[in-house]
């Protein structure tokens, strides 16, 4: 029975369906007075991942974790700290994987370089599809499946 | 050249297919890790959450012993059930400190009732600010600290009976 009882609260145990039922803190909802400040971090927000969905910026989502780092990012922003150190400060605890613009390095190479591959990739094709006039592509298409 | 070159695209979908079907069956690690590990604890200073029980500064982790820092809430489904194991933790001697998520008196009161204190400090992080300061995504995690404050271990999850020899091992090692 208590094992059954465990289980059962542990079927609701989605941290992400959680919620505390406390008001957000101020600035989760509301804008900073100076619009330069809040137009920069409006812009980080939309691209730190929220961490409790996981695929929604937190400019987005509306899980409470959300609501709480975009308050933290504006009391910063507001403190006077340039988004990039915002930023910094996120990286430096949850690693790369809290931002959506990631920072160049080998591990995230491969994500850079895949849109210029692709396109090259594309330019081969088109080329030898459209650019050479070679005689087996030539005038044969009533012969070909 | 050309033979070979009309498998291409069945190549391609096997090898697309393979990718999605190992996804299925292996899907990946959803849990957030945090990048602090191997790093100083954060500097905070937390105020107590309730009346007679200390809140938590950092500077309290560099006094030579590991200690256990939980971040957890009263409105947290899997911290009830891993409040057992937290007891038998605090009965072997161990040191535990709670980072109170978002979390109000009257309802951690409630809870510690219910459930027992296994804690000597509760820090009130109203606004998650130390929750995000040790790079945790949600409640409950439960980190190890070592004796110059360094962060050692993290636990993501309730810590379940299972769990237990892993995390007293953890605390073993950052003596």
């Amino acid at each position: 029975m208590k094992r059954f009882l465990l289980l059962l609260t542990l079927m609701f145990a989605a941290p992400a369906l959680a919620d505390s039922g406390l008001p957000p803190p101020e600035l989760a909802y509301t804008q900073l007075r100076d619009p330069a400040k809040e137009l920069r971090a409006k812009a980080l927000m939309e691209t730190l991942r929220c961490l409790v969905c996981q695929g929604q910026s937190i400019a987005d989502s509306d899980a409470e974790m959300a609501a709480d780092m975009r308050a933290l990012v504006r009391q910063r922003i507001e403190a006077g700290e340039t988004p990039d150190q915002v930023r910094g400060w996120l990286i430096q605890r949850y690693g790369d994987y809290v931002t959506y613009d990631p920072p160049f390095s080998w591990l995230t190479a491969p994500l850079w370089a895949a849109p210029v591959l692709l396109i090259a990739i594309g330019l081969f094709i088109a080329r030898r599809s459209f650019g050479k006039d070679d005689d087996e592509s030539e005038g044969q298409e009533g012969t070909r499946a | 050249m050309r033979r070979l070159l009309i498998w291409a695209p069945l190549a391609l979908f096997v090898l697309v297919f393979g990718l999605v079907a190992s996804g299925l069956f292996a899907p990946g690690e959803r849990a957030v890790k945090s990048a602090m590990i191997g790093q100083p604890a954060p500097a905070f200073t937390l105020p107590a959450l309730l009346p007679g029980k200390p809140g938590v500064d950092s500077k309290t982790f560099a006094d030579g012993k590991p200690r256990l820092v939980n971040v957890f809430a009263s409105w947290c489904g899997p911290c009830i059930a891993e409040a057992p194991q937290l007891m038998k933790m605090r009965e072997m001697g161990i040191e535990i400190v709670g980072i109170a998520t978002a979390d109000t008196p009257e309802a951690m009161l409630g809870f510690l009732t219910r459930n027992g204190d296994p804690f000597t400090a509760i820090g009130d992080d109203r606004n998650r600010k130390v929750q995000f300061a040790f790079g945790s995504a949600g409640v409950p995690e439960t980190f190890v600290i070592d004796g110059k404050g360094k962060v050692t271990y993290q636990h993501i999850g309730y810590v379940g009976p299972q769990d237990m020899p892993k995390l007293l091992e953890a605390l073993a090692a950052a003596r």
